[in-house]
């Protein structure tokens, strides 16, 4: 339970490793110490209440803040040596919506592609195909705006995926979606990260979005208190289910849906 | 990362600038109507009483409507600079700035391609002004739209950049309406775009001191001059060196190791 990896450490190399990561703002630390690994193929499930450092961690993965104390790698690369190159293999789903809610899904998505250079033959291909997935592309000539929540996160989901990361990052992308929405949502993702190989970080703080073959990291108040398989986790906390073991492990409960 | 890279990631910026802009109606039609109410009122009123003498670049007497025009362009491009920037401000708490600044491209190019976005934008409103101005019996010299050109592409760079690195500063949608008023209206007044320098020297020497000091004076007279195929060498520095201060300042602001983005990029939520 207190490996630096998670479940599938020795069978393939992490796709995205953080070792010992710190973070202040001023005086107060929202990360302590923090590690844990990746990969490929995996959903790894980052679980903790709202304000444990869930959304710090993300905005130090994705370069929005630098790591000043330890080391984040993307896919064997570290932020600190590659700079903004790290974040080639990396697709994100923000828990802000991130749309602009004024041009189109598609005009969206191909502002997108063009960030990530695809050129517009090949960004239309991926899209057709992305958008189907999600049973979206019906929608695609409409105004963002004119979407409601659960689909605006398909869109958010769709976009990126175009340019097929290997890394996939998901802060609480569910919030505020009916349950058949998240529900769906938390199938497509498990599927997509073994059909497309893909590493999934998905943080959440609801126990019925992880699943009992996810990996899963435990943070609380920026720290790391337990890591490794749920199975492995309800086992050394002595609990009958997740949700008792979090409870255990942190003090206090946060699913607003048990398992 | 390869140059089609970042030729389409440019490309993309600037699409979807144009986009929003075209999707804005009431923006283009302010852009216009604000200069045109300058221009048609306000200059007429004043052309009779107030005469302009000759002073570099003009080798003639001039009607106050030819001497406003440089300011009223230079206006535009100072409202489009600063709406730029309540644009950036508006992406940030939207969230879509995020999606620009997770692109595997180095932030000074994002910013770049964002401030040059923005001056095409300026351009297509300053030319439609011209367009209307011309109409309305303004007469400028006919290449001085071309040679023009150039020099509007600076000023129109140097707004841009004054409204990014205001907008790295302004933490709420909100103050955006106050950090306007404090900035344009004082800026426009207190320059060259109204009255000559040795006109506002005859009032007062302060007020003169602060027009000389104030970067919209060399910008309206980077202008002024270009449309007459002059180069005001003193101009091109200051706007060029504020450019470039701006622009790096701006640059700094949003790196994600310092700066100020660093506080606010967490915005409201945070798990």
């Amino acid at each position: 339970m207190d490996d630096s990896s998670t479940g599938a450490a020795g069978t393939s190399q992490p796709v995205l490793s953080v070792q010992n990561v710190s973070y202040w703002y001023g005086t107060k630390q929202a990360l302590d110490d923090v590690s844990f690994d990746v990969y490929p193929g995996r959903v790894t499930a980052l679980l903790g209440p709202n304000g444990a450092g869930k959304t710090t961690l993300f905005s130090l993965i994705t370069r929005l803040f630098d790591a000043p104390y330890g080391r984040i790698e993307i896919d064997g690369r570290a932020a600190s040596d590659w700079g903004f190159k790290v974040l080639g293999p990396l697709g994100v789903v923000f828990q802000q919506p991130t749309l602009d809610l004024d041009l189109s899904v598609k005009q969206n998505l191909r502002y997108f592609a063009a960030l990530r250079g695809l050129d517009r033959h090949e960004a239309d291909k991926r899209m057709d195909k992305a958008l189907t997935s999600l049973d979206m592309h019906e929608r695609i000539g409409e105004k963002v705006r004119a979407l409601n929540g659960g689909h605006r996160r398909r869109v958010e989901i769709a976009r990126a995926l175009l340019h097929s990361p290997k890394l996939l990052l998901l802060d609480e992308p569910t919030i505020g979606l009916d349950d058949p929405t998240r529900e769906a949502i938390v199938r497509h993702i498990h599927d997509l990260a073994v059909d497309d190989n893909i590493g999934v970080l998905w943080a959440t703080h609801l126990f019925d979005e992880v699943e009992s073959k996810d990996d899963l990291v435990v943070i609380d108040k920026g720290r790391v208190v337990a890591r490794g398989d749920v199975a492995a986790i309800e086992k050394e906390t002595g609990s009958d289910s997740l949700a008792e073991a979090f409870r255990r492990l942190t003090g206090h409960g946060v699913g607003e849906v048990a398992a | 990362m390869t140059f089609l890279h970042y030729f389409r990631a440019f490309r993309g910026i600037v699409w979807r600038e144009l986009l929003r802009f075209l999707q804005q109606r009431e923006r283009f039609l302010a852009a216009l109507v604000r200069p045109l109410i300058w221009l048609i009122i306000f200059a007429a009123g004043f052309r009779a009483a107030l005469g302009i003498s000759i002073i570099p670049p003009y080798e003639t007497y001039i009607t106050y409507d030819v001497y406003i025009t440089p300011g009223l362009l230079a206006m535009i491009q100072l409202f489009n600079g600063m709406q730029s920037s309540l644009s950036m401000v508006y992406d940030r708490e939207m969230g879509s700035m995020r999606v620009l600044l997770t692109t595997p491209l180095p932030r000074w190019f994002l910013l770049i391609s964002r401030l040059f976005a923005g001056v095409l934008v300026s351009l297509f409103q300053v030319y439609t002004f011209l367009a209307v101005a011309w109409l309305c019996g303004v007469e400028l010299p006919p290449w001085g739209y071309v040679t023009a050109l150039p020099a509007l592409i600076l000023t129109g760079m140097m707004f841009g950049a004054l409204g990014m690195l205001l907008s790295s500063t302004i933490k709420q949608l909100e103050n955006f309406a106050g950090i306007m008023n404090f900035v344009i209206f004082p800026m426009f007044f207190a320059s060259s775009a109204l009255y000559p320098l040795w006109k506002m020297r005859e009032g007062s020497w302060i007020l003169y001191e602060i027009c000389f000091y104030n970067p919209f004076t060399w910008a309206v007279e980077l202008i002024r001059f270009a449309f007459y195929q002059k180069m005001n060498w003193e101009a091109f520095a200051v706007v060029a060196g504020c450019t470039v201060v701006f622009l790096a300042l701006s640059v700094w602001a949003y790196d994600p190791s310092r700066g100020i983005q660093q506080r606010k990029a967490m915005g409201p939520a945070g798990g």
